[in-house]
């Protein structure tokens, strides 16, 4: 038994979170599309295996663009699509020319930012149709508008679908976290940091409790998935449920720890809380998924 | 990064649930424990047992007894011992806080002395750390000791020390000096519990039964060999106590708390559920694997490091939460039945109102995540 991340999976996520802040930093162009695709690809972050590496590590990177609000389609592309793609289709996903999304409740992911959209059950269309705006203005959905689809190689594979979006949300938490932490160190009021009171700092440790005992969740799930475990699905589903609730109550106790400015559109905190809000509803909500394991355990 | 047992674990963990098989009769399985972890004359004989086969100071240096066994056995051995409903060693203060400490900070002579019976359950141990006046504020102990010639003469209260009334020696924390600095002013010393002075009440609690104690020292003679550490230097080697106290109890709590919601999934099995309760018990199954995995980094930190890592130290702030809302959760599932006293969750679901006070309460541990975790500034 060994559940430490390696020296290795240590400094891609290191990397990762220095050439994230410095590309996406919190004082940016929040309305800007620019999503440096061509320099993820180069990095070899939309095709870790051809790197060597697995989904432990993509759970890492996903873990840290949730951390940096990464605007681009990452998620729906490598996260949702790819366990559907024909070695042809992936290594032009891997050479940066084709992105995807799917079809997930009628509902796709950055419909007008990718190429081809997953839908009918594994078939393969061009993305097009009406564009519907989401909670997260940074991540609009689409209704696909449906021609011929092609039939696609691949498979399903939900658990790694849900633990994708469950990183991702972990990131955001950690973020949510370390913003409230620092503003209740140098905020003063009464002449101390407001980190001082207990009122302020007691809900930021119970945010740091939530946020391990999600990373746990997560990092479990996201190696049952590259081990093909069988308990992935029934860790996906927890860890799904519990890092994108955990995430949700980290960023509204943060906009409560921050006060007034953490309420104001110029603030990044409402960024970090729409992608939270967004990955706690898209597909399976935290109580949908509790009674999922509910009758996993029950049958 | 794997998640399953190595080659060495996996034996270890086979032969140590056969052994167990073997050696604990069905009707000893799944007790509720409280005041049951002392009254039942089996549980001294189970522990010298465990003794007896090696399970007893597992990750213990092998020149004091132990077994020299990495932290991943002793969490192992916590699982399965779980798994099986058994009930715990009677000598877990000795095992867990005071052995530990006269490990790390006792003379050759003091760890000849008391190790290997505390291993081997023929010597009961308890702590004298909370009194009256000090729970959360430790350093503001006012049982005086002190030093006359060869001895320390000890008077004062300490209160909610569990095998207190069955214990043979007390890890205890004194004021020694009046004028030094606070930090300073404590002295750490292991009394014998049967010397003149020593009068011990126990205390009945909210389930009814007695498991905590007071105790009273008057003019009771500790002889100065029995110090440990330095004169002043009691509030570092009481540190290291509750370090051991708060860094190995993870795994044992979650084992305990997996073992309670199996028992609690049986219950659930045979009833028509409404979703509400169904929800509750997907919920807490995940709280309790969140708990589990978090361990384990935990855990992996620690073996890497050797320092205690801070994933930790939420853990027993969440267990304490979760054991408290799984055992009300026992009650709503058992419907009208649920007003019942059924002598198993009705003590449950009362002595878990303890988890959130005992060994650090809750409000105590968000300061220490806040101060040392996330390094906000101190609040007082």
């Amino acid at each position: 038994m060994d559940f430490a991340l390696t020296d290795d999976q240590v400094e891609l996520k290191q990397q990762a979170r220095a050439w994230l802040g410095d590309r996406f930093p919190l004082e940016r162009d929040w309305q800007s599309a620019e999503d440096r695709w061509s320099e993820l690809v180069e990095l070899g972050w939309v095709d870790v295996a051809e790197a060597g590496l697995g989904f432990v590590e993509e759970a890492l990177l996903l873990e840290e663009l949730g951390y940096a609000c990464y605007p681009g389609p990452y998620l729906a592309t490598v996260g949702f699509a790819l366990p559907w793609l024909s070695a042809e289709q992936r290594a032009r996903v891997a050479a940066g020319e084709e992105r995807w999304s799917v079809d997930v409740d009628g509902y796709v992911p950055w419909l007008s930012s990718v190429d081809l959209v997953v839908a009918d059950g594994g078939k393969a269309f061009p993305a097009r149709g009406e564009e519907v705006a989401s909670v997260d203005p940074s991540r609009p959905f689409g209704r696909l508008e449906k021609t011929d689809g092609e039939p696609l190689a691949g498979n399903r594979n939900l658990p790694r679908a849900r633990t994708a979006s469950a990183a991702e949300a972990l990131g955001v938490a950690q973020r949510a976290l370390d913003l409230g932490v620092e503003h209740a160190k140098t905020r003063v009021q009464f002449d101390k940091p407001i980190g001082t009171y207990q009122a302020v700092s007691h809900p930021l440790a119970q945010t740091y409790t939530d946020v391990e005992l999600a990373r746990s969740l997560v990092y479990w799930a996201a190696w049952c998935v590259a081990e093909g475990d069988e308990r992935a699905p029934v860790a996906a589903a927890a860890a799904k449920a519990f890092a994108t609730e955990a995430a949700v109550t980290a960023c509204e106790r943060s906009i409560q720890v921050h006060g007034g400015i953490g309420f104001t559109w110029e603030h990044p905190l409402h960024r970090f809380y729409k992608r939270a809000l967004w990955l706690e509803g898209f597909g399976r909500r935290p109580a949908e998924l509790h009674l999922e394991v509910a009758d996993t355990l029950l049958t | 990064m794997d998640l399953r047992d190595t080659p060495e674990e996996a034996r270890f963990r086979e032969e140590l649930r056969a052994w167990v098989e073997t050696n604990l009769p069905a009707e000893k399985r799944g007790g509720r424990g409280g005041a049951q972890r002392f009254e039942d004359p089996f549980i001294r004989e189970w522990s010298r047992k465990l003794y007896e086969a090696g399970y007893a100071g597992l990750t213990w240096p092998k020149e004091y007894g132990g077994a020299g066994a990495p932290h991943s056995f002793q969490a192992i051995l916590y699982q399965e011992l779980a798994a099986a409903q058994s009930p715990s060693h009677v000598g877990v203060i000795g095992l867990s806080m005071a052995g530990p400490t006269i490990i790390a900070h006792g003379t050759e002579e003091q760890k000849a002395r008391y190790l290997k019976p505390i291993l081997a359950a023929d010597e009961i141990w308890c702590q004298g750390f909370s009194e009256p006046d000090a729970g959360s504020d430790l350093a503001a102990v006012r049982t005086k000791a002190e030093r006359r010639g060869d001895a320390y003469i000890v008077n004062g209260q300490k209160v909610w020390s569990s095998f207190a009334h069955i214990a043979d020696f007390c890890i205890l924390v004194t004021q020694s000096d009046l004028e030094a600095p606070r930090y300073r002013n404590l002295t750490y010393l292991l009394v014998d519990m049967h010397a003149p002075g020593v009068e011990v009440r126990p205390l009945r609690q909210i389930t009814g039964e007695a498991e905590f104690n007071e105790i009273f020292f008057t003019d009771v003679q500790v002889p100065v060999e029995s110090r440990l550490g330095e004169e002043g230097e009691g509030w570092q080697v009481a540190m290291t106590t509750l370090l051991h106290e708060r860094a190995t109890l993870g795994f044992a709590l979650t084992a305990t708390l997996d073992a309670l919601f199996g028992r609690l999934l049986e219950e659930a099995r045979g009833r028509e559920l409404d979703p509400r309760l169904r929800e509750a018990l997907g919920r807490e199954w995940i709280e309790v694997q969140a708990l589990r995995y978090t361990n384990y980094r935990a855990l992996g930190t620690y073996e890497r490091t050797r320092v205690p890592g801070p994933e930790g130290s939420g853990v027993k702030l969440r267990w304490s939460e979760a054991n408290q809302r799984l055992t009300r959760l026992a009650r709503e599932l058992r419907g009208p039945d649920g007003i019942l006293d059924d002598g198993w969750w009705n003590h449950q679901q009362l002595r878990s109102r303890g988890n959130t006070i005992e060994a650090g309460t809750s409000e105590v541990l968000r300061n220490i995540i806040a101060e040392r975790v996330l390094g906000l500034p101190r609040s007082r």
